[in-house]
């Protein structure tokens, strides 16, 4: 079998009309956005239909649009935007134990600059705790920065509840990181009532290096990265023509192709989950079973480390995500996991599954296969596994 | 593999050799804990002041199941006072290295080996 790719969370190809669509502005349209000769406006052009085709997407206008390089920048611009611009008012931020590092390594950065942070915690599923907020916010909250969806467990957070908190606090601006849900979930920033949202372009089929921040008309947040008169002078640097470009195409086929591709993703997810929850025992679906990214799915196998399995299964030529310390090159393992409260020898044995629209159910089913040989025998070379000796599990 | 591992690491850790336990041996050595990520258990059947055999059992990651082969691997044959002096800097370069933050995946192997012969040693008194 070909090799398998079920780590859509961590990044999708570059789909063919999207490449298409990009291709003439890397030689053939060239010019810098910014010029003012036949050129330039050439590239305005593709420019400005991006930024249409984002605003559609999301349900906001084209000047609320922001082109950034990643959807880390627009996280650290709405973060560290909101908080400068708003540091009169108050400098009390809130934010969930279980955000991208993008937002919360800026939370810690900005607690060192004499900002307060409280990090909501989750439940077991992954969702954050609206109480918690209701219990935490105050008038001095300039902030409130929740992930639409979870980037580890897929958890769909509660956010018209949260709205419904912030919006009796005037003042305090809602920040949404969308990274994860566009073209799996409907996402609308009037629905979600958000004042700030980020996207990713390379999570929906397009190209990485570009991704862009909503800001509502209205709300003025400080800049990050200065410099001329790009973006309406509120995010210096060249515009990236073809990514941008590209981002416009790829959301705009995202939301026209949901529905399918969503019922696609969720029907592999719900065949992987059913049969590894049958066929392979101690095993634990992080995450919840409702209200989840229809894509992901998330398992932590009991007595074994998460990077033996992953190293096992991209030599069988099935890639996937590990959650767990060693792999990553850190020494503790998923911080989401740990918010949820899953046992820590359990975080260290999680595997993350994302799916995507070349998968077929003969893929998912060669990969519980492989699963099932792996687990076997990593279980068998494990000290922790060897309970009919009736030896103790916790060494 | 882009995951820093050489082609020897990946290749022990796909064909790990000794992984299981002795019945009967004459020493057991078990380091790490589960809350790190790692536990590694060394066995040893050890005659006439020679190790005779060694198998381990390993939670951890690629480069903890890679060690610990190639440890077991080195030490049989051994008298246990060379296989005692065996280092994690030994194991390292018979693998051709690790990357940096896998390094203390070595010294788990030789501390396994280590506390397993201080097992030995105790049950010789």
């Amino acid at each position: 079998m070909d090799r398998i790719y079920f780590d859509h969370a961590a990044t999708t190809p570059v789909s063919r009309k999207v490449l298409d669509k990009m291709m003439p502005y890397f030689s053939d349209v060239f010019g810098n956005a910014h010029s003012q000769h036949g050129f330039g406006r050439q590239a305005i052009k593709g420019v400005d239909e991006a930024r249409s085709q984002v605003a559609k997407a999301i349900g906001c206008l084209p000047n609320e649009v922001y082109f950034t390089g990643s959807g880390t920048e627009a996280n650290n611009w709405a973060v560290k935007g909101a908080a400068l611009a708003k540091k009169a008012k108050g400098k009390h931020i809130i934010t969930s134990q279980i955000e991208h590092p993008s937002v919360l390594n800026n939370c810690k950065w900005l607690e060192k600059q004499g900002y307060e942070v409280t990090y909501l915690p989750v439940d077991s599923e992954g969702f954050v705790i609206v109480d918690e907020l209701k219990k935490a916010i105050r008038e001095d909250t300039i902030l409130v920065s929740i992930m639409l969806a979870n980037n580890e467990v897929g958890s769909i957070q509660p956010y018209k509840q949260i709205n419904e908190v912030i919006k009796q606090y005037k003042g305090c601006l809602y920040h949404v990181d969308a990274v994860q849900a566009i073209g799996a979930i409907k996402v609308d920033v009037k629905d979600i009532g958000c004042d700030l949202l980020t996207l990713s372009g390379h999570k929906f089929y397009g190209p990485k290096g570009v991704g862009a921040l909503y800001i509502r008309n209205g709300l003025k947040i400080e800049k990050l990265i200065i410099a001329g008169a790009q973006e309406r002078s509120m995010r210096g640097g060249t515009t990236n023509t073809p990514a941008v470009v590209g981002i416009g195409q790829a959301i705009e086929d995202a939301v026209a192709n949901m529905d399918e591709y969503s019922t696609h993703c969720q029907t592999l997810r719900d065949r992987f989950i059913n049969r590894v929850e049958n066929e392979i025992p101690m095993v634990k679906l992080n995450g919840p079973r409702a209200n989840r990214l229809p894509n992901n799915a998330n398992f932590s196998f009991d007595f074994i480390e998460g990077e033996g399995i992953l190293f096992r299964l991209d030599l069988a030529g099935i890639a996937v995500s590990s959650g767990s310390a060693c792999s990553s090159g850190s020494l503790e393992p998923s911080h989401v996991l740990q918010a949820m409260g899953v046992d820590i020898v359990l975080c260290h044995g999680s595997i993350r599954f994302s799916f995507g629209s070349a998968n077929t159910i003969e893929q998912v089913d060669y990969a519980v296969e492989k699963l099932k040989e792996i687990v076997k025998f990593l279980r068998e070379m494990s000290p922790l596994f060897n309970l009919n000796e009736g030896e103790s599990k916790n060494v | 593999m882009s995951n820093g591992y050489n082609e020897k690491v990946i290749e022990v850790f796909s064909n790990p050799k000794n992984v299981g336990k002795i019945d009967n041996a004459d020493g057991v050595g078990t380091v790490g804990n589960a809350t790190c990520g790692d536990i590694m258990k060394i066995y040893l059947k050890i005659k006439n002041n020679i190790i005779v055999d060694a198998k381990f059992q390993t939670f951890g990651c690629a480069a903890a199941i890679a060690t610990s082969s190639t440890a077991t691997e080195m030490i049989i044959g051994k008298t246990v006072d060379e296989a005692e002096r065996l280092t994690n800097a030994d194991v390292v370069e018979n693998l051709g290295g690790l990357p940096a933050q896998k390094m203390h995946c070595s010294v788990l192997a030789e501390e396994a080996i280590r506390e397993a012969i201080k097992d030995y040693r105790a049950k010789q008194k």
